[in-house]
């Protein structure tokens, strides 16, 4: 028992791999893959009405870009939680969305919610894996 | 694309939801847990909308 404390039980990649690969792809798409469709249709639902709504209110993708630290962690920070939401990012990029950065609340709120699509698209991946991996049910 | 120009508070509300709804989700095991602790999450965002909204209108004088 005292031997085994310490040691970190490690789950094949294969077992979660797909399921992860496939939940940032498509959000909720793992936990289908898990015969969770329930779970599966509000994550999918709530992570692309997230996006969409910052679509729809126009709100800016992030482009990587360095320069001081607080600009490299905003702009990388901002393009890796737009990455996260997966097939909607790649859509979206792919069909030629490009609005500028514009003043007003409207962009700003639409911004930030393109990037909270991907966060929460994160959370759902992190429940993939602890479901594939056994530690949650 | 239809464009949708929402206020501060409705904009906020929406975020709130979307938010509480995916935490209820990925954080409790069973439905009635994962009901209730996304309306306790809903609760405080919209209690820190309101938290800050009047800090901030106090605060500008």
């Amino acid at each position: 028992m005292a031997e085994n404390s310490g040691k970190i039980a490690t789950v094949p990649a294969a077992k979660w791999g797909l399921v992860v690969a496939l939940a940032w792809l498509i959000p909720g798409a793992g936990h289908f893959l898990l015969k969770r469709p329930g779970r599966g249709a509000l994550l999918a639902a709530s992570v692309a009405a997230m996006f969409l709504l910052g679509l729809m209110m126009r709100g800016a993708l992030f482009q990587p870009q360095t320069g001081d630290l607080l600009t490299t962690v905003i702009y990388w920070g901002g393009f890796i939680g737009n990455l996260m939401s997966g097939l909607l990012y790649l859509l979206t990029f792919w069909l030629g969305y490009n609005q500028p950065d514009l003043a007003g609340h409207v962009h700003d709120y639409g911004t930030k919610f393109l990037v909270a699509a991907g966060l929460l698209n994160i959370l759902a991946m992190v429940d993939a894996y602890e479901i594939a991996t056994g530690k949650k049910d | 694309m239809p464009k949708m120009t929402l206020s501060h508070f409705e904009a906020s509300l929406l975020f709130a939801l979307l938010c509480s709804v995916v935490l209820g989700i990925i954080t409790k095991r069973t439905d009635r847990e994962r009901f209730r602790y996304a309306a306790y999450c809903f609760g405080c965002f919209v209690a820190a909308i309101f938290g800050l909204s009047w800090l901030m209108y106090l605060g500008h004088g």
